[in-house]
């Protein structure tokens, strides 16, 4: 006899959970049953696992062929109803039993619109998808998973998104009732608290425990990590709530969701930044995740030109145009050597902004200023951060420090330096302006210069791979929708960049396996616009999660994927060589464990197994023109497409 | 500290001389080649001594032997040192010829590609 159940009188989840216990039952007693064995297949070589236990094939095969309807709504319908007062495009996912009755629910009951469900193939994937869709977007991605073991896999993307500032609703599916829960699989992938596995680098998470409570919670996790500075968020959700009828379908609410203010920064300390920098000799700005917004650039741009004062982007966000006379980068060490008042604008490490590190075993410190410098911050984290994972970096004290959204404090500061700025500084920030023009140019020069090394090697040099695919992209409306970190930072050296779609930075964290699906998901927010996203892709990255090319050939997201392929984990090698040299002992076979080959991973044959174009591998400078022209064309016509290029290391 | 200094500059005289001897005798830039990939320089500083974020340019025109040489051997940088037990007098002839051996590339405005972009700022 199926218990009672302590919560309803009519239970789906009793339901359910008695038909699990008595098909699982059914199913033991009758092995031999036809309904057991595997769907018809071509001709199969003979299986080398062991067969599954009774108990095993009888859990993941059973049917719930004998439910009986539902009477009623389902809750997850009503959560549906929810979840689509927002404007959420799409909701990413590696399908799961724990969410089943929601996943249902956004099928038929939400016609698979706004949002749509896009199938992927790990759930740190589908986080990383909804990274790099937020940084083109600038509007969350819904991700589903199992609480348990989807949240495991998602872990480290959440981390980088976490990192990176990035919002992310995530919806872990849980079965909590441990009497009622079916046995086995899903009682394995049930928890008490799956919120503790992230809590360290999620914003904010709930468990609701009805129809009522879930309205609450999704529309408060919404606006908390829409709420500067934008984190992911976390709602576990009781599996059995979903699949329960609803009650009461009039008497629920759903709250109004009103956009929550960016905190700025406090009057009187901006006027006293405004101060120091109208004052200062060699003012620079430094600026890291300040363009939370595309307005966030303009603003950039506006404070540093009343100043004249040089910025140093570094780069997880595009700060500041890469053709703009004050965008000085590639100058940073030296301005920040000579600077007398430093700006931090969110800066996510500004100890290393001001002090240098030596990794030569004696871990040698120390300024990279000069004596007496001034220091501001203006950023979220001096209100905002949590103990365990260190992401908050090394304690630098500064001058000034205010604690704020930058870019929600830009406005005021603006407003404050044109007010303190004196008449008699004209001639000199003019002449200021002058200089800064030249050392574009100069620093211009000696890029273009420093591109010219290696230029016909074979493999392939970063600086001709950026300069090739540039020329393909041109004249195109493109996106570079990954960090070219690995390549020296050729793209942002060499392309003008001045839109705030046209680089998004990289995964925050520094977690492998974000740069592919981060580009499928930044690829499809520029869809619509009809972009052409680029996405320079490294080797190891793509193998964490290759699924992810599956995912984006399936919805048809146009995305060009250039692998530099330089054969290993490249840091790593480094990293193994240096200890090897430091401690006087060889390498006489490299690196061991940290290169790709042997064999060789052949990039293209794998994207096209997943119904890419693909083409590659290249290791000719002189082929590559050609491959990715035709790459661009594919692209344009709204299919992902892949070019292998072995390259040097970086 | 003095006696460290000195014995510094001594022992960067000596691989000079034994660097500069070796150079000027049998020094092989097609093995040199083959060790700067062996002895894990490409890694940082890429095939042809091109130079990366990670490591400096060191091709073409490389600075006088001397100077490298002492360099290696008495590096505190990120670049560990590499000692005579793991790279020999020989061997860094060798690769010093390997870059020497390393053409000049074509100027900026005979490259079409690096033609692609304003020299000014806007």
């Amino acid at each position: 006899m199926p218990e009672k159940s302590p919560r309803m009188a009519v239970s789906r989840r009793r339901f359910l959970g008695t038909v699990a216990v008595a098909g699982a039952a059914s199913a033991v007693g009758d092995l031999d049953n036809k309904a057991l064995a595997a769907p018809a297949q071509p001709v199969a070589a003979k299986a080398s696992a062991l067969a599954p236990s009774a108990k095993m094939a009888a859990a993941e095969t059973s049917a719930p062929a004998t439910e009986a309807p539902l009477m009623g709504t389902p809750t997850s319908d009503f959560m549906v109803d929810v979840i689509k007062t927002f404007d959420i495009d799409y909701v990413a996912a590696n399908p799961a039993d724990s969410f089943r009755g929601l996943h249902e629910s956004l099928l038929n009951h939400g016609g698979n619109k706004k949002p749509e469900f896009l199938t992927c193939m790990h759930e740190e994937s589908s986080v990383a998808m909804a990274h790099g869709y937020f940084k083109i977007a600038g509007k969350p991605m819904l991700m589903l998973c199992h609480g348990t073991v989807g949240l495991q896999h998602a872990s480290m993307a959440v981390y980088n998104a976490w990192c990176d500032q990035v919002p992310i609703v995530i919806i872990g599916g849980n079965d909590l009732d441990a009497a009622r829960r079916p046995p086995l699989v899903p009682t394995y992938h049930s928890a008490q608290d799956i919120g503790a596995l992230l809590r360290d680098f999620t914003k904010w998470d709930d468990m609701p425990v009805s129809a009522q409570h879930f309205a609450e919670s999704f529309v408060r996790a919404y606006q908390l990590s829409m709420t500067a500075p934008y984190e992911p968020v976390l709602l576990s959700l009781d599996s059995g709530l979903q699949e329960e009828p609803l009650e009461n379908r009039d008497k629920l609410k759903i709250p109004r969701y009103v956009p929550t203010s960016p905190p700025q920064g406090d009057s009187n300390a901006v006027r006293e930044a405004a101060r120091l920098l109208v004052t200062a000799e060699n003012p620079v700005i430094v600026a890291d995740r300040l363009a939370r917004t595309p307005a966030g650039m303009g603003l950039l741009v506006e404070l540093a030109e009343l100043l004249n004062a040089p910025v140093i982007d570094q780069r997880n966000r595009l700060n500041i145009p890469t053709t703009h006379y004050l965008h000085q980068t590639g100058r940073g060490k030296v301005l920040i050597h000579n600077a007398d008042v430093i700006l931090g604008l969110e800066l996510s490490d500004f100890y290393g902004t001001v002090n240098t590190y030596i990794d030569n075993g004696e871990n040698t410190r120390f300024p990279k200023t000069k004596a007496g410098v001034k220091m501001i911050s203006i950023s979220s984290r001096d209100f905002y951060l949590k103990s365990n994972y260190q992401d908050f970096q090394r304690f630098q004290p500064v001058d000034i420090a205010i604690a704020g959204d930058a870019e929600a404090t830009m406005p005021a500061l603006i407003e404050a330096v044109k007010k303190a700025l004196p008449a008699d500084r004209k001639a000199a920030l003019e002449k200021r302006g002058e200089a800064m023009r030249k050392a574009w140019a100069e620093t211009r020069a000696r890029t273009l210069q420093a591109a010219t090394y290696a230029w016909d090697a074979s493999p392939v040099s970063t600086a001709r791979l950026a300069a090739e695919v540039w020329a393909q992209i041109k004249d195109e409306d493109w996106s570079l929708v990954s960090s070219d970190r690995m390549i020296s930072g050729w793209a942002g050296r060499l392309w003008p960049m001045e839109k705030h779609y046209q680089f998004i930075g990289g995964p925050g964290g520094y977690g492998i396996g974000y740069g592919s699906p981060a580009a499928v998901g930044a690829a499809l927010a520029n869809r619509p616009h009809g972009r052409i996203s680029v996405n320079i892709q490294t080797d190891g990255d793509m193998m964490y999660a290759p699924g992810v090319l599956w995912t984006a050939a399936h919805h048809k997201i146009p995305l060009l994927n250039v692998m530099h392929n330089n054969h290993g984990y490249h840091q790593e090698v480094m990293h193994v060589q240096r200890m090897a040299d430091r401690r006087n002992r060889p390498l006489p076979n490299g690196p061991i464990g940290t290169q790709i080959t042997g064999p060789n991973i052949d990039y293209a044959k794998l994207a096209q197994s997943m119904g890419w174009w693909a083409s590659g591998p290249i290791s000719d400078p002189k082929d590559l023109a050609p491959a990715l022209k035709r790459a661009v064309e594919v692209v344009k016509a709204g299919e992902p497409a892949l070019v292998d290029v072995y390259t040097q290391p970086r | 500290m003095q006696s460290i200094k000195l014995a510094s500059i001594l022992s960067a005289a000596a691989v000079a001389v034994a660097l500069t001897s070796t150079a000027a005798g049998a020094a092989s830039a097609e093995h040199g080649k083959t060790l700067f990939i062996q002895k894990g320089c490409w890694e940082c500083h890429g095939t042809q001594g091109q130079g990366a974020v990670t490591g400096p340019r060191l091709a073409p025109d490389p600075l006088p032997l001397e100077a490298i040489a002492n360099f290696i051997r008495n590096s505190t940088g990120p670049m560990p040192p590499y000692r005579r037990e793991i790279l020999s007098d020989a061997d860094l002839g060798d690769i010093y010829a390997y870059l020497q051996s390393i053409p000049k590339p074509q100027a900026v405005k005979d490259v079409p590609l690096l033609n692609q972009w304003a020299s000014k700022p806007k």
